[in-house]
């Protein structure tokens, strides 16, 4: 690799849709429409918990203008007693019953009937003449009233200890022996945090265009984090077969991990199947707030204990994670991440999924991870404190580095964890005077980034510019990534290279935009396929020259003569070799598909400055600093952007964003006035610290970026707060109302 | 009801639509207009994704009736550019990477540019304040906010 001379990998190129979408050209999910085209819209369930004893859909398919109506019958049944059918981490089971409801609606929003009219409002009109006979039943959401005997059971057939049971799923990780562990402390450290469910918050509402030919040819345009999920899921929904669907990637408006999974293509393509004609959804910000994602609500109990001199002997976790209807909360990223970045010889981490009536969670950036990091470090801070420590000494004098063995499995690689804190610890921000209200916190947070499938096409066009063609939806700028690697690979301008997000039918299988994956694979794959191209390249000028392959270079954008020809030929640049390529051997490319292997873990380190308004109890932050190990900046541009991105949904989570219910189990506030996410006016400028410490098993050295920067945000706020008001928040968020609550409780108690 | 005919004016152009009297002028632009620039991300005034002009001044199209623009001048994101060429907002918005996904760039173009229009030497507050009603989910809002005030400072340069 070669650091110093390179010309565009770190440059803040345009991004290859940038034009588009500053003109507004780009075409989101919603932005297409065809010939012949009807709307689809959904039937929901109004209660939390409710046996459905029938369905009749007689007086809306006598609607005019309705052309078909689906229920749970038209939707492929995975049945329980058969066993998990798994897709990626989603269980099938759980899958056909979120799309739509079968035996049981298990929270207010899920789908029961849906229905494809000739427009919006007939189609709307219809889903009211929709007779449910729902036999309603008790509910519960939160964690500890789910866990409670006696507690209304969502799923019969679940037990623990013989008896019916909310309690879905446990995980566990171990390292040492805790209880000898905590023997050996000198000081112990204890607490228990919840945090609320909060939504990904992606502005484009979840939208589809499908459709379905007499022979059962689909075409589906949609967006999500990825076609060849929304194809396979749609194939086992509907019973179509994969190489029948064509799934068209749209432009995706934000998905933050909640577009990972189907909500409307199943029901859009059953619509179109029975109705012969294309059919258009498109969600209400209301149906994505009540029917998809969010994250878990949480309850973490965490207990650490170190020895005197600030060494960590033992540490505890038990995270609780609401999984809404069906079992799935993301206990692994809790259960795992949170004490990763230390290294501490006795650590038990354990995970508890728990079902209970509101939507079914989908992944949220980091998925389980923020949520276990905001326990261990605002206890963290705590230890600091007990033990007179700077609170990022304390995290250096543990941390993980080169050979740690995590509590999770891995035996860690070199990795940046020291570096991010050494990098916070003398940046300016750290020593900057605090005023009055004012407070500092820290935090940091690991992210295990994920590798596996993509593919690749590399083409050269026939005018000798580029084409390169990749699976995944590039959701933050990940083609302007691929084209300043692809750039310096041949030595060429990236304007001259065109990077394409193929459909499921034209480029290979690619996993999903998530897990922090797509730079580090789908560089890898074009990496690959790159240097097959330039290889050809050489081959054609050796046979131009009539020299040996191995004695041709390839070097800004040409292919020259190397020793012992050195000299002796003009060189031949991509467009010449282009140009010839008909009498040469014909068209030049390559494709390339893997299992990517060696995404390795990231951490980061964030410092939050913090103004408490006493009168109002509004927590400002007034300075942020994140300060992340990215392994390689290639588009430093939109490294920055992800940093800035997470840090800005952390601060959200930690101080408004929250799933208000009502007394009938409904979410209150499925709107973006009271489901408040950060505005413009509410955040300073985020800085960031890109630490470069390149993977070594990636040819460019790219670690995954995009998960990492939400995981230490609350806890680093919450330590802030914690710094200016001497009080700490053990219950997230510390909106302006729990905030005052706290504030004004000395002052009410005075008072009486 | 009958369909209502609309006489308007669409980024200098003159138009003519038919609409339902419950329709908002976001359904027409994407609808029977086919400028699906403005996006529509709540339909209740709170995103910002739609945010159009009428007469120069700053609107939520979900929130305005379609029959409302008679006899009004509407500029939408798609007549920002003059031809091939960008408005600085536009080249500003790339060079600083103020996008990520994109589908909030729409309406933060057609804001950033009212404010411009009217203040052309705003402060960071004033930026962030006038864009408050522009939801962005991926950026955390810093390159949009330093995109609009270098480009404030190249356009009072210029």
């Amino acid at each position: 690799m070669n650091v110093v001379n390179n010309k565009w990998i770190g440059q803040r190129t345009i991004r290859p849709d940038g034009v588009d979408k500053v003109t507004g050209r780009a075409a989101f999910a919603a932005d297409t429409n065809m010939p012949g085209m009807i709307w689809g819209k959904v039937l929901r369930s109004p209660h939390p918990h409710a046996r459905i004893r029938s369905i009749n859909t007689a007086k809306a398919e006598a609607l005019p203008g309705v052309k078909a109506v689906v229920t749970a019958r038209d939707i492929v049944d995975f049945t329980i007693e058969k066993g998990a059918v798994m897709l990626g981490i989603q269980d099938m089971r759980w899958m056909c019953r979120n799309v739509m409801a079968r035996e049981k609606a298990l929270f207010p929003g899920h789908p029961v009937a849906a229905v494809a009219a000739t427009t919006e409002a007939i189609a709307a009109e219809a889903c009211k003449l929709i007779e449910v006979d729902y036999e309603v039943l008790p509910w519960v959401i939160e964690i500890n009233d789910a866990l409670k005997p006696g507690a209304p059971i969502l799923h019969e057939f679940n037990k623990v200890d013989g008896k019916p049971s909310n309690l879905l799923g446990k995980l566990e990780v171990k390292k040492g022996d805790i209880a000898k562990g905590f023997a050996e402390a000198e000081i112990i450290v204890e607490h228990t945090f919840t945090t609320r469910p909060v939504h990904q918050g992606y502005i484009e509402p979840h939208a589809c265009l499908i459709s379905v030919a007499a022979d059962g040819k689909t075409t589906i345009w949609s967006s999500s984090q990825g076609q060849f999920m929304v194809r396979a899921m749609t194939s086992m929904l509907t019973g179509i077969p994969q190489s029948d669907i064509r799934a068209i990637p749209a432009e995706i408006g934000g998905g933050f991990g909640g577009k990972t999974i189907v909500y409307l293509e199943p029901l859009a393509t059953m619509l179109a199947k029975k109705s012969g004609r294309p059919v258009k959804m498109v969600m209400t910000r209301e149906e994505v707030m009540r029917a998809t994602g969010p994250t878990s609500g949480s309850k973490s109990i965490v207990k650490i204990g170190a020895r005197k001199d600030g060494t960590i002997v033992a540490a505890h976790g038990a995270f609780f994670l609401q999984a809404g209807a069906f079992p799935g909360s993301p206990i692994r990223g809790a259960v795992g991440c949170s004490f990763a970045p230390y290294d501490i010889p006795n650590v038990l981490s354990e995970g508890f999924d728990v079902c209970s009536n509101r939507s079914k969670v989908a992944a949220y950036r980091a998925p389980g991870a923020p949520i276990g990091a905001y326990a261990v470090e605002c206890v963290l801070d705590e230890l600091a404190e007990k033990l007179k420590m700077d609170p990022l000494e304390l995290r250096l004098k543990n941390a993980a580095k080169e050979g740690t063995k995590a509590a999770h499995g891995p035996v860690f690689p070199r990795i940046g964890y020291i570096e991010t804190l050494e990098a916070a610890k003398n940046h300016p921000h750290y020593a900057a005077p605090l005023g009055k209200l004012q407070g500092r916190g820290v935090a940091s947070g690991f992210w295990f980034n994920a590798g596996g499938e993509s593919s690749a096409q590399v083409n050269i066009t026939e005018d000798g510019n580029v084409v390169v063609t990749t699976g995944h939806p590039d959701i933050g700028g990940s083609r302007a990534g691929i084209a300043n690697i692809c750039a310096e690979l041949l030595g060429i301008d990236y304007k001259r290279i065109s990077v394409i997000i193929g459909d499921t039918q034209t480029v290979g299988f690619s996993n999903l935009t998530g897990g922090s994956r797509v730079l580090f694979a789908s560089s890898m794959v074009v990496t690959q396929a790159t240097d097959k191209v330039i290889n050809t390249l050489r081959e054609r000028a050796a046979k131009i020259w009539e020299i040996d392959p191995e004695a041709v270079k390839w070097e800004n954008g040409a292919a020259h003569p190397a020793s012992p020809n050195a000299g002796q030929f003009e060189p031949l640049t991509l467009a010449d070799l282009a140009d010839k390529a008909p009498s040469q051997g014909g068209p030049i490319g390559a494709s390339v598909q893997l299992n990517t292997q060696g995404a390795e873990g990231g951490f980061g380190t964030h410092i939050c400055d913090v103004e408490v308004d006493v009168e109002l109890g509004i927590v400002r932050v007034i300075r942020y600093t994140a300060v992340q190990d990215v392994g390689r900046a290639v588009h430093p541009s939109y490294v920055e952007g992800q940093l800035q991105g997470g840090v800005a949904q952390g601060i959200g989570w930690a101080l408004n964003e929250e799933y208000i219910y009502n007394r009938d189990g409904k979410v209150d506030n499925p709107g973006f006035l009271d489901y408040r996410m950060p505005v413009c006016s509410d955040l300073p400028m985020l800085d960031c610290v890109l630490v470069e410490v390149p993977n070594p098993k990636h040819p460019q050295g790219v670690k995954g970026v995009g998960e990492v920067p939400l995981v230490p945000v609350m806890a680093a706020v919450s330590n802030a707060v914690y710094n200016a008001l001497g009080k700490r928040f053990y219950h997230l968020p510390m909106s302006p109302p729990k905030v005052s609550e706290v504030l004004d409780a000395p002052t009410r108690q005075a008072a009486e | 009801m009958a369909k209502l005919h609309v006489t308007t004016s669409v980024n200098g152009e003159p138009v003519e639509f038919l609409c339902e009297p419950y329709d908002t002028m976001l359904d027409a632009l994407r609808g029977q207009l086919g400028l699906t620039g403005s996006k529509e991300g709540c339909s209740s005034g709170d995103c910002g994704a739609c945010s159009i002009t009428l007469d120069d001044r700053l609107v939520c199209s979900c929130l305005m009736l379609a029959a409302e623009a008679e006899g009004h001048e509407i500029r939408t994101i798609e007549g920002m550019a003059h031809g091939d060429k960008l408005h600085p907002l536009q080249q500003k918005f790339l060079e600083h990477a103020a996008l990520q996904c994109g589908i909030c760039t729409s309406g933060m173009l057609v804001a950033s540019e009212a404010l411009l229009k009217k203040n052309a030497n705003p402060t960071e507050e004033e930026v962030r304040f006038w864009l408050a009603g522009n939801l962005c989910r991926c950026t955390g809002y810093d390159k949009i906010v330093r995109a609009v005030m270098e480009t404030a400072a190249e356009m009072r340069g210029a």
